[in-house]
This record gives C-alpha cells, structure tokens and sequence, in this order.
C-alpha cells in the first residue's frame, strides 16, 4: 500500500527508458540497415567491433569529452566571476541579475542560430563588425565557436548554484576573520573556496549531464564540421541513423555511449548523494 | 567610506558584466526590429527607422500552429509530470518505502542517460505505432525527460513538511486528503509552482526529439526556427523576430520566477 504512490512513476519511467533500451541491446546484435531490403541477420558483436574500429566513433567520443569539459570548465569559472560580484550591494543589483541570467532563458536553438548568424558571420556578424577583420570563426574555430554558444548559455546556471553558495557563508566567521586581520585574498582562498567546493562540484557535475548531450548547438552551427571537429557522440549516432540508415551501428554505439555513461555515472553518484547529505545535515 | 567606494566600483564592474554578457540578447531583439537591408550590414547599423515588418513575415509564414504545438506539448506534459512526479515523491520523502533511496537514484540514472542511447527504439515504435509527427507523442517523452528532475525537486520541497504537524494533523484523527489539503499544499505550492515552471522550460526548449519525430503536423516552435534557415537568402532580421517570439514564454516566466530557478536547476540540492 504504502507504495502505491511511488508506481505510476517508476513504471512509467522504467516503460519509457528501459525497455527501449533492452531492445537497443537487441538491434545491436542484428546487422540492419534500413535502405537495405530483406532480412536482418543476427551478427553476434560485429556491429561493436566495427564500431570500435571505427576511427569516427572515437574521434566523436574525444569530442565530446573536450567539448563538455571545455564548456563547464569556463562556465564554471565566469559563472564564480559572475556571482563574486554579485555578491556585493550596488546600485541595481537586481537589473545586473536578470541580465545576467537572460542567455540561459533564450531557447538554445534561438541561442545557436543567433551566435552563428548575428555574431559569428564573416562578412556582417556582429563580432566582425565591431572590432574588424574577416575571420570566418566557425570554419577557422569551430570548437571555440560552439564552446563559446554553450559557454554564454550555461554560465548563468553555474553563476545562480555559486551565489547560492557564496550567500550561504556566515557573516560572523568572515567578519572575524577580517578583525583578524586576514586581507580579502586570504579572507578568498582559505575560506570562501572551501565553503563553495561542494557548490563547484554540484554545478559541474550537473552542467556535464547537460552538456554531454548537446546537441542543437553542433546541429545548427558547424553540423559537426568541418570534417568532425565537432562531431559529438549525440551527433554522430544522429548521423548513423538518420543519414546512412544503419540502425545495427547505430544501436551498438548507443550500448556504448551507456557503458560510459554508467561509469561516470557511478563516480557521479557518490559525489551527488554525497552533497545531498551535506545539504540535509545542515 | 572606503568600502562603499569599493563597492559602487566593483558595481560598476558588474553593470558592464552584465550590459555585455546580455547584449547578444539585446541585439537579437535590435536586430529583429531591423529591414533585412540594415540587418546585414558591416560595419553594423545602431540608427534605423524600427518595422514590425519582420513580425508580420514571421506570422505570414505560420508561426501560430507550431506555437501552438508548443504549448501543447509543454503544458500538457508538465501537467502529466506534476500528476506523477507529486506522489512519487511524497513516497520518497513524507513516508518513505522501503529502499527509497535507489528508487531516487534510478530516477536520476535515466536522466543521465543520453537521450539518443535509447532513441532507435523509440523511433521504430513511434513508428510502428503510427505515432510520428503526433504531439501526444511528444507529450509522452517530454513527461519522461522531465520525470526524474521533477521527483528530485519536489522531494525537496515536500521534505520542508514538519513532521510534528504532520503526525499531529494524524493523532487529531485528519484523513490523508484533509492533511494534503490543509497542510501539504499550503507548505509545497510554491515548490510546485517552481516544479512546473522548470518542466514547462525544458519541455518548451527540447529540440533532439521534436526534429527527429516530427514533420508537419506536430512540429514545434524550435523546428519552426530551423525551417526558416535553408530556405531563405536574406533572413536576418526575420531570424532574429521568430527566435524573440519563440523565446518570449521562457524569457518572461524565468524573470519572474529567478529567485526559483537555482532550487529547481540543482534539483532541489541548493536552497
């Protein structure tokens, strides 16, 4: 009885993820292509071997390690910027904060479009406009471009976890700490950066879940070029299905995709239920 | 005195933070006011006579059903996860089962799991089923995607409730729906609202599943976004006009809810 409630839930959830994913397991096995007629032989693991020996899936898989890193590493950084000085009081603090947050509120597709079209173009991009030159930046850089988009949008996110953070610290502790006569640097590193790690690690660990499964910003600004410099695991199993048509491939790297993603899930989990323990005990 | 020097230049530091991280924003809306004449120009043109002209190509071209779809989809998905999520968590949380804590971690390993890992199946069903192009379908995934989010936050909020007042509510002999009604929801309906704005975000936002499952009739507004590029030469301005217009929802509600936001992102971890 006293389960009843939690049912509707868990079965939805385990209809709508989990099964699929068992019968992924299953097309995996199946050598399918879908502009190809006629049967579907079961290969054992050639899809996985093809797929491993595929330098495509592991240039995708490098991709995306740099491309979440890269985008929560300096979200991370500007967002503590961000919520350093918003956590002072200044004439229109409220105003500086809504605009602060603005980019993660633009639809994320509207967000890629316009930093690639309005911003990024050569010959009438904003970015070119103002400060000279013909740079065309998402051919020359495609990484920092799409780094960049995600970067503008998940700052403000990191930026609302630390100022939480930074909000959170006793008054009375750095105040004696100033009587003390500790200087804002020290009074910084030896305090406020050990009271903000359990907020670093929460907003990084969060930003990646996100992040690694970008995918309307490679979509719509570099279609994962040039070549596969940006070509992330999202994007690629989106290719493999929908472009060549190859469900067995595709299905198999999505396996694989899930082991990974077990694995750093399983490290992942123990620094959440970690932090929401911290959080309970206070 | 010195310190509130201190403070008024590092607000002025702040003020230009602000004014540049938001100015992509702002001249997507300059720019959407714009002739598609002074939209493309370098170097780029701040003095223009301002046209709506942009907006009413935006709607000539039949914006409103893929708006429409929109709302649907959100709306309808946010209620069916609020229907889900509220109870489970209350499981979770008010009166735990047994084993609660792996039922949350479940919920928040399929969230973490890509969304494409387990697509094909999906697809084909969707497919087999003669449910593409359907907002239900839509609808259906959108409950998944927001599910785990939804029953972390609203565990948090509900673990809000007193006890005490709870088990007091239970001496004086209250049935469960008096004290649901009479203390629950007064104490968690803000924490819902918050649960349901988030969702509703998400849910408005999600491009992955709406370009892949989607054609004609069920598409939603992102896909109207994406459409507009391929077949146009000069659209900037009208780009610039649709992705203010298909914004605008979030835009405003993330405004007014802000000081929500951070619990509901963190799900529930940052107070």
């Amino acid at each position: 009885m006293r389960r009843a409630p939690l049912l509707p839930a868990l079965i939805f959830a385990i209809i709508v993820t989990q099964v699929p994913f068992l019968y992924t397991l299953y097309l995996s096995t199946l050598s399918w292509n879908a502009l190809r007629p006629g049967d579907k032989p079961f290969v054992w693991l050639d899809n996985y071997v093809t797929v491993l020996s595929d330098s495509r899936l592991r240039s995708a898989l490098l991709n995306t390690v740099v491309l979440t890193a890269g985008a929560v590493i300096f979200s991370v950084i500007l967002g503590l910027v961000f919520a350093l000085l918003l956590d002072r009081k200044f004439l229109g603090r409220g105003i500086v904060r809504t605009m602060l947050i603005t980019p993660f509120l633009v639809m994320p597709i509207a967000a890629a479009l316009l930093w690639k079209h309005a911003l990024f173009n050569p010959t009438y991009g904003l970015i070119n406009g103002l400060f000279g030159g013909s740079t065309d930046w998402v051919s020359s850089y495609p990484k920092a471009a799409v780094i960049t988009t995600l970067v503008w949008q998940w700052t403000p996110f990191m930026m609302l976890i630390l100022l939480a953070g930074l909000q959170s610290q006793s008054h009375e502790v750095l105040e004696a700490a100033r009587v003390d006569g500790a200087n804002a640097w020290q009074i910084f590193t030896k305090m406020t950066i050990p009271h903000l790690r359990q907020y670093l690690e929460l907003g990084a660990l969060l930003g990646s879940i996100y992040l690694v499964n970008t995918f309307d910003a490679i979509f719509s600004i570099t279609q994962g070029g040039p070549g596969t410099a940006t070509t992330n695991l999202p994007y690629e199993i989106y290719l493999t299905m929908f472009r060549k048509f190859e469900y067995g491939e595709a299905s198999a790297a999505g396996v694989i995709v899930v082991i990974l993603t077990i694995i750093v899930a399983t490290f992942a989990l123990r620094v959440i239920s970690g932090l929401f323990k911290v959080e309970e005990n206070r | 005195m010195r310190a509130r020097l201190q403070n008024s230049v590092w607000g002025v530091v702040a003020w230009i933070a602000g004014i540049i991280f938001v100015f992509p924003v702002i001249w997507m809306v300059l720019t959407s006011f714009k002739q598609e004449a002074d939209a493309a120009t370098n170097p780029p043109s701040w003095f223009f006579a301002p046209t709506l002209a942009q907006y009413g190509q935006v709607f000539d071209r039949n914006i409103t059903p893929f708006l429409l779809n929109s709302l649907m989809a959100s709306v309808f998905s946010t209620i069916l996860v609020v229907l889900l999520a509220t109870p489970a968590a209350y499981a979770l949380s008010l009166r735990p089962v047994a084993k609660w804590s792996d039922s949350l971690f479940f919920f928040i390993t399929t969230k973490m799991m890509p969304a494409v890992a387990a697509f094909l199946p999906v697809y084909l069903l969707v497919k087999h089923l003669g449910m593409l192009d359907n907002v239900w379908t839509m609808v259906i995934l959108y409950t998944s995607m927001n599910l785990p989010l939804a029953v972390w936050m609203m565990r948090s909020f509900l673990l809000e409730v007193p006890r005490e007042v709870l088990e007091a509510g239970e001496v004086d002999g209250a049935s469960l729906i008096t004290s649901i009604r009479k203390i629950i929801l007064p104490i968690v309906s803000p924490g819902l609202a918050a649960t349901a704005l988030i969702c509703f975000i998400f849910a408005w936002n999600e491009f992955f599943l709406a370009v892949n499952l989607t054609a004609t009739n069920a598409s939603t507004s992102p896909i109207f976004l994406v459409g507009f590029i391929s077949s146009e030469g000069a659209f900037l301005a009208r780009l610039c006009a649709a992705a203010t217009i298909v914004s605008l929802p979030v835009l405003i509600a993330g405004w007014v809810a802000q000081n929500k936001l951070v619990r509901g992102l963190s799900m529930g971890a940052v107070k």
